[in-house]
This record gives C-alpha cells, sequence and structure tokens, in this order.
C-alpha cells in the first residue's frame, strides 16, 4: 500500500479555549501536527504550554470550553485519559509522580499489556517483558535495580525524567508529548532523554516537545516551532525561530502587538 | 432489657450448662474460669459509654444470641486447605469451631523442640505445663470479651518454644468457623511461651466456611522471654456478616524482640485490642496493623504499649483502608512509666478513605511520665491521590484499576514489613481480592 505525500492530520487543534479551575488558559490555539512531525512548543512561564499538554492527555481538572481536539479525526475530549493511552497518546510529566508500593515493573508490564490488549496483540509474560525492558533501558541508561522499586519513589529529577523516557520507549506511543523534560536536568542527563527520545523518531511518530529553554531543541531537532503566550500561538515557524527566540528572549513577542498599538496611535 | 442486658442473661445461662458439662478439672483452671464469669456477670458486654468502646457499638453483635457449636462439623481437607490457601505453607494446626481436628492437621516436628498442642489435651492430662501462664497476662475485669472467653475457656493451640530452640519454619494455626443455621461462637485461645533466647514465628489465622453470621472472641498470651524472638501474624479474613473480638496479651521480657501484626480483611465487626507489657530493659516491639474495610463493616483496634522500664524501643504502624460505609478506629495509648528512661517509641496511623461516606475515628494517646525519652506519634486521613491516579490512566490503566494499585500500593508497607516474606506475598493476593470487591458498583468492571 502506498500512502499520499501529504497525509492526513494525526493531531488536529481547532480554535481551542480551555481553563484550569476558573481560570481561562488557553484562548484559541490552532494546530497540525501529522504523522512523523516533531512540533516544539516554546514561550514563557505563564503562557500555557503545560496546559496544552493537559488538554491533550486529559488531566481532569483542566476543561476544554470551546473549540475542537482532533485525533486521527476522532474527539479527543470524549475519551478518558486511559483510553487516550490506548489510543497511542503519552504525556511525559514535568513533575512525574512518586507512587509507593507500586513497582515500576508492575506498573510498567500492567501499562503496556493493557495497551497490547487494546490492539488485539499478546500479552507479554515475565521473561519476554524483561528482555524488552533491558534492551529500552540501555536506551536511558538507567540501571535494572530501578525496575524492582517503587514507581519514581526516591529517585533524583534525573532519574524521574528518564524513567518518563523508559516508558515511552516501551509504551511506542504515536503521539508523544513532553511536558518540559528538560527542566532540572544537568547536560549529561540532557543528552541521554534526548537520545532516548531520537531513537524513538520514526515516520508513524509525532511529538509535542514542550520546553522553555532552545537547549533541549539542539539535541531534539524539530520539524516546526511554536511560540505561546497569553493563550495563543503567536508564531509559527522552522527550527530556526527557536534560534531568533535564544537569542531575543519571550520579550519581543509581547511586546510586538502593543509596539503597533502605539505606532497606530 | 436492652441487647445487651438479654445477652449478658444469655451468656451467664450458657455457662452453668458449659461448666455442668465439664470433666473435672485442676482447681486452679476452676478458679480462673470463675473469677472470668463472675468480672463478665458484673460488667457484662460493654456499652458505648465506656471510654475504650465509645466509637464501637456492639448491639448488633449482642442481638446474635450465639450458641456453642456442635461437635464435629464435617470439613474436608480440601476445604480446609482452600481455606487456608495461600497462606499455608508447611505446618497446620487446624481447629475446627475451636476445637482441634487432628486428621486436617499437618504437624511439623520443629528442631530444638518447639511443640504444639491443643489446649483441650493439656488441660485433660498435663495442666501443669500451662498453669504458670495462662491467664495471667490478660485482665478479665477491664476486658469483658476476654472474660468471656477465658470463662468458656476449651480448646486452642499452645504454642512452646524451649530454651534456645529456633524454629525457622512459622507454626500456622488456622481457626474455621462453620456458618449454621444458628449462629455460633467461639473462644479459641493461643498460649505462646517463648523460652530465653528462642525463636517463634506463628501464624494465627481465621477463615470462615460458609457466609452466615456467627462469632469468633480470641485470646492469645504471648511470653517472650529474655533474648527471645516472637513473630505473630494474625489474619482475619471472616466472611462479612462474621464478628470478631480479639484480644493479644504479651510481655516481653529482657531484651526480647516481638513483632506483632494484626491484618483484617474481614469481619462484620472486629475489635481488636492488642497489649505489650515491655517489663525488662531492652525489650523491643513492633506492633503492626491494617486493616481494610467496605460496606457497613466496622474495624476498631486498640493498642496499649507500656514502658514500664528503661532502654525499650516500640513501633508501630497501623494502616487503615475504608470504603463503602465503613467505619474504623484506632486507638493507641503509649504509655512511658517515671522510671523509662531512654524509651524510644514511635507511632504512625495513616489512613485512607476511599469513598465519602466511609470514616475513620483516630486517636494516639502518648502518655509521657519520663523527661529523657524519644517519642513521636503521627496520623492522618486522606483521599486517593488525585495526581497520582491521572499519572496511572495517563500510562493506560482504567481508572478502577489504578485505585485498586494505588490503595494497595498504600497497604503494601505492612505487608512488606512482615517477618514471613511468603507470608506477606500470600496475603497480597487476599488483599488485592480484598480491594476489588471494595470497588464502588458503578466503577466495576
Amino acid at each position: 500500500m502506498t500512502r499520499t505525500v501529504k497525509r492526513a492530520p494525526m493531531l488536529e487543534l481547532k480554535n481551542v479555549h480551555a481553563r484550569a479551575g476558573d481560570a481561562v488558559i488557553l484562548k484559541g490555539i490552532d494546530l497540525t501536527v501529522r504523522a512523523g512531525e516533531v512540533h516544539a512548543v516554546m514561550g514563557p512561564n505563564g503562557s500555557g504550554k503545560s496546559t496544552l499538554a493537559n488538554v491533550l492527555a486529559g488531566r481532569p481538572s483542566v476543561e476544554v470550553t470551546e473549540g475542537q481536539v482532533l485525533f486521527d479525526g476522532t474527539d479527543l475530549t470524549t475519551l478518558a485519559p486511559e483510553q487516550r493511552a490506548l489510543e497511542g497518546i503519552f504525556l511525559a510529566f514535568q513533575y512525574p509522580v512518586e507512587i509507593p508500593g507500586v513497582s515500576n515493573t508492575y506498573f510498567l508490564k500492567a501499562a503496556l499489556n493493557a495497551r497490547r490488549v487494546h490492539r488485539g496483540d499478546q500479552e507479554l509474560d515475565a521473561m519476554e517483558f524483561l528482555e524488552l525492558v533491558r534492551e529500552k533501558m540501555k536506551l536511558v541508561e538507567m540501571e535494572e535495580k530501578f525496575m524492582s522499586r517503587s514507581v519514581n519513589e526516591g529517585f533524583s529529577g534525573g532519574e524521574k525524567k528518564r524513567n518518563e523516557i523508559l516508558q515511552m520507549a516501551i509504551l511506542e506511543p504515536r503521539l508523544s508529548i513532553l511536558d518540559e523534560t528538560d527542566s532540572g536536568l544537568d547536560i549529561d542527563a540532557l543528552r541521554i532523554v534526548a537520545s532516548g527520545v531520537n531513537a524513538l523518531r520514526g515516520p508513524e511518530r509525532s511529538m509535542l516537545v514542550i520546553t522553555h529553554y532552545q537547549r533541549l531543541l539542539d539535541y531534539i531537532v524539530p520539524d516546526f516551532v511554536h511560540v505561546l503566550a497569553e493563550g495563543r500561538i503567536v508564531r509559527s515557524g522552522g527550527k530556526e525561530l527557536a534560534q531568533e527566540l535564544e537569542k531575543k528572549g519571550y520579550g519581543w513577542l509581547e511586546v510586538e502587538p502593543k509596539t503597533l498599538g502605539a505606532v497606530a496611535r | 432489657m436492652s441487647a445487651l442486658d438479654t445477652a449478658r442473661e444469655h451468656y451467664l445461662e450458657r455457662f452453668g450448662a458449659f461448666e455442668a458439662g465439664l470433666a473435672s478439672e485442676p482447681p486452679w483452671l476452676g478458679a480462673l474460669r470463675a473469677r472470668a464469669i463472675a468480672a463478665f456477670a458484673e460488667r457484662g458486654l460493654p456499652s458505648t459509654r465506656m471510654e475504650e468502646w465509645h466509637y464501637t457499638n456492639v448491639a448488633a453483635l449482642a442481638a446474635l444470641h450465639c450458641e456453642a457449636p456442635p461437635r464435629g462439623a464435617p470439613v474436608s481437607r480440601e476445604q480446609l486447605e482452600s481455606l487456608a490457601f495461600p497462606l499455608f505453607a508447611c505446618s497446620l494446626y487446624a481447629f475446627v469451631d475451636g476445637r482441634f481436628e487432628p486428621a486436617l492437621s499437618a504437624p511439623l516436628t520443629f528442631p530444638g523442640g518447639s511443640r504444639v498442642d491443643s489446649l483441650a489435651a493439656l488441660r485433660a492430662g498435663a495442666a501443669e505445663r500451662v498453669e504458670p501462664y495462662l491467664g495471667r497476662l490478660v485482665d478479665v475485669k477491664s476486658h469483658p470479651f476476654a472474660a468471656l472467653n477465658t470463662a468458656f475457656l476449651d480448646d486452642g493451640a499452645v504454642v512452646h518454644a524451649p530454651r534456645g530452640s529456633h524454629a525457622e519454619q512459622p507454626v500456622h494455626v488456622v481457626f474455621l468457623s462453620t456458618s449454621q443455621p444458628v449462629p455460633r461462637v467461639v473462644h479459641p485461645r493461643l498460649l505462646i511461651v517463648a523460652e530465653v533466647g528462642s525463636r517463634v514465628t506463628v501464624i494465627q489465622d481465621h477463615v470462615t466456611l460458609g457466609e452466615g453470621p456467627g462469632f469468633t472472641n480470641a485470646v492469645s498470651e504471648v511470653w517472650a522471654g529474655a533474648d527471645s524472638e516472637v513473630n505473630l501474624i494474625l489474619v482475619q479474613r471472616e466472611s462479612d456478616a462474621h464478628f470478631h473480638t480479639s484480644n493479644l496479651q504479651v510481655i516481653a521480657q529482657r531484651a526480647a524482640r516481638l513483632h506483632a501484626s494484626t491484618l483484617t480483611l474481614g469481619g462484620a465487626l472486629v475489635r481488636n485490642d492488642a497489649e505489650v507489657l515491655l517489663s525488662e530493659e531492652g525489650a523491643e516491639c513492633t506492633l503492626n496493623g491494617l486493616f481494610v474495610g467496605g460496606g457497613d463493616q466496622v474495624l476498631d483496634n486498640h493498642t496499649l504499649i507500656d514502658h514500664a522500664v528503661p532502654h525499650c524501643t516500640s513501633r508501630e504502624l497501623y494502616k487503615g483502608v475504608l470504603g463503602g460505609r465503613a467505619r474504623g478506629v484506632f486507638r493507641g495509648r503509649v504509655i512511658v512509666r517515671p522510671d523509662a528512661q531512654k524509651t524510644n517509641a514511635s507511632q504512625s496511623n495513616p489512613n485512607l478513605l476511599l469513598s465519602s461516606s466511609a470514616e475513620m475515628n483516630t486517636k494516639p494517646q502518648l502518655e509521657i511520665y519520663a523527661d529523657d525519652v524519644k517519642c513521636s506519634h503521627g496520623t492522618s486521613i486522606g483521599q486517593i491521590d488525585l495526581e497520582a491516579l491521572f499519572y496511572l490512566r495517563s500510562r493506560g490503566l482504567d481508572e478502577a484499576r489504578a485505585r485498586d494499585l494505588l490503595t494497595r500500593g498504600f497497604a503494601l508497607e505492612v505487608l512488606e514489613s512482615l517477618p514471613v516474606p511468603a507470608l506477606g506475598a500470600g496475603l497480597d493476593d487476599v488483599l488485592v481480592e480484598r480491594l476489588r470487591a471494595l470497588r464502588p458498583q458503578e466503577s466495576q468492571r
């Protein structure tokens, strides 16, 4: 079977408004992501980057009030977080949660097998799973002892982020959302995390890389860069936009409309 | 007449018949019974006006008017083993409706001469072996149900670890209650005597066959001799119609180490009293508990650790998980006597509520009369962590499963602290099953 060059969008956001609690955070987002593409979303603190990630992953405290969120053409907002995960959406958390009493192995195996069953595949048995985990752990340079520990409990910041990428590598999501995965990482950890992410790139997989800094994008080179400010995408472009932001900061983007207003006056 | 008064009359009357049917027994045992029934006659069943029973109303239990079970209810080995599984490990001492059943038991020869006997057998032939210990730790005046147990004392397990003996295999004692058209009461008794330097592990396992109402009223006495190590795991996994009261009394002598866990995974109303006396220097105790309930269950744990002398250590962790309209009670008294300097005592009671109509009453009570001590306590009542729940769901686990995992994770700390790791793993299965039963109906799959 051949595919057309211009594929149907995997993810489409149309005029998405969303709020978290009483605060309106997203005020009309339009975004299209096709299979194989890596999109970076940048923006200053409070611009709505994490809310965008949560809209996609289905965090219960975030509510879409207007617009459409389509994944393979179906409305995501009607799906529970777990259903989205089973359809192939993965959110790498900015702050991975510690879960006492639940071993990493148990958790990952349960998550993987839930996804496999959903796809109509056989569940992996303990041996097959162990083999897969060992292979993927190399990718993020994690030691095997982490598997018997409780999920993220007592992990350092870097270990938590690597654990997120390990989960991503094992679950093989179609759309990965990385929410400030670079925050709190030193340069070595950043390199490890980025190489783990890059190993997952492929024509069928898409990524939304949310970051405050351009630094991560030296390692995970995006196809598109979007700049978010005050709940809207104010600028889109290629990877060079990230470099421009690095040089000029976010100030010029926010100032610009006001400057224009001043000129008009 | 209130339900409590009627029940008192009922049990006093039954005691008359029971006593008349007793074979002759040594005078000290008769005196023990007499003291116990007198104490019961005076106080009757406890009312909620008593501070110790403020949150736990036993009217429903009193209204049952239980009878003594008939002899020899037919229970097959397969039935017993399926109930005892997955805890069933090596040795098995089976008590059916309160009576030892040699045919259903699989005793073990312990190295160093530890022995397990039926109390009924000892009463008949070698009562002098239990005389120095039996009934000497429990105060029947302040524990009405223990008074009732002592008055009706009949059978039970006597575990004796001689000086220096190390029993590596746990002693698994199963108390099985069969449910019958008329509710039955049994008064199981456990006596552990660990002599100087001995080591022994006992699993006291309560199960039911059938779903009808019944009542188990247990008393356990533990003598932990100098330098001994005693592990006791009390497992309560009876049907949701079964009532259970248990009273554990421990004395820990010089440098003795006691590890006692109470795991409540069933029952309509369960009341546990666990009291440890650290009577000589260097004694240590770990007193842990896990109670998991739903529906209309009432699960009550009252503990008392008495630091009577200096240089003793106690650690206490009780965790509660309550769903439905279940109610939990924890009252943890720790007494540090004026002389008990250098006491190290910690107590913790975290609780997890799974529904808005579940209720937990917790009361840490540290009474410290010495000034050079290290004592801490903490208690909390919380709900499932929503951030953790979202995290698990975002990986593809449905909400019910994610909740179960988090709840199990919360409870696991107590199981992982058990001195018998294989038992923790076996009980984990029991716990998982229990949690599945606690799920709200709408989220069941």
